[in-house]
């Protein structure tokens, strides 16, 4: 059990977690960050002192940091720049542009072109991007002969 | 001169599910997931802040690698939670508590006060345990 002192503010942070999977849910929606710290504390200011002491960003940071990464889980999908750029909430290429490019390093088009390139050559050679003694082990080499230095 | 640990094992008895478990609840981030054969893949994930340390999902099950017998004691044992696979840091550990438990995450200890730092424990989705603790119980916060 824990002593109450131990775990004082409970509440407190329900609130703050229930904002951060606000955000996680609702990333592709135009979501108001003023009506996340309403409903999760009475003041703007404390709420977002909160959340960042907890996340390590403020709320709208955190909201940024989770389209790019949805982003990049799309475009490595193959899903086309344009429709990324609106299925994760922004409202115009230019802006998603600008942002992915900032904090990933490039375009998201060099970026979709680099992960087909990429999953091309694991189609082609699986085997070149896994670690040889995983795939000895498991047999997939052709000339794996586990079973025989195990006896 | 070894420099780090890139690739690590965590023994699941099932890659879908465990693919579930670590990506949607816990937040891993998918690094390969490159199919090997007809139901085996190459599945491996990172912890959101550390993308150069792999963990493989490793799917225990009648193969080359394992035969009947260990595959069969092997799950058993997992299931058992015999199994630790290490600990886990975050920055507040009473909110990823109740974020983790209200994704279903089941834990085995509640964050708790111990004489080096809080601690809380939960399971994986096959059983294996993991220790959840504050980057400030290593003093390490100056690593992430």
């Amino acid at each position: 059990m824990i002593a109450a002192e131990q775990y004082p503010k409970v509440y407190l942070y329900r609130r703050i977690v229930q904002a951060k999977l606000f955000i996680d849910n609702n990333y592709a929606d135009k979501i108001n960050l003023n009506n996340i710290s309403d409903e999760a504390y009475f003041s703007k200011f404390h709420f977002i002192r909160l959340f960042k002491s907890i996340y390590g960003k403020s709320p709208h940071q955190y909201l940024k940091y989770v389209r790019i990464e949805k982003a990049k889980e799309l475009l490595k999908n193959k899903v086309s720049v344009s429709e990324v750029c609106f299925l994760v909430g922004f409202d115009s290429i230019s802006s998603f542009s600008g942002l992915f490019s900032k904090v990933v390093g490039e375009s998201p088009s060099l970026y979709l072109a680099n992960h087909q390139e990429t999953k091309k050559r694991i189609s082609q050679e699986p085997l070149a991007f896994v670690p040889g003694c995983y795939a000895y082990q498991h047999g997939w080499l052709e000339n794996s002969n586990f079973e025989e230095v195990d006896e | 001169m070894i420099t780090k640990m890139s690739i690590t094992n965590i023994h699941v008895i099932d890659q879908d599910s465990a693919y579930d478990f670590y990506v949607n609840k816990l937040g891993f981030k998918v690094v390969d997931d490159i199919p090997m054969g007809p139901d085996t893949r190459w599945l491996t994930v990172s912890p959101p802040e550390q993308p150069d340390l792999q963990l493989v999902l490793f799917p225990v099950k009648v193969s080359k690698m394992f035969p009947k017998e260990v595959a069969e004691n092997l799950i058993d044992l997992i299931k058992k939670g015999i199994f630790g696979c290490g600990v886990l840091t975050c920055n507040d550990i009473f909110a990823t508590y109740e974020e983790l438990k209200s994704k279903g995450v089941e834990f085995i200890k509640a964050p708790t006060k111990e004489f080096y730092g809080t601690e809380a424990l939960f399971k994986d989705d096959s059983g294996n345990y993991f220790s959840l603790q504050p980057i400030n119980n290593f003093g390490n916060e100056n690593d992430i």
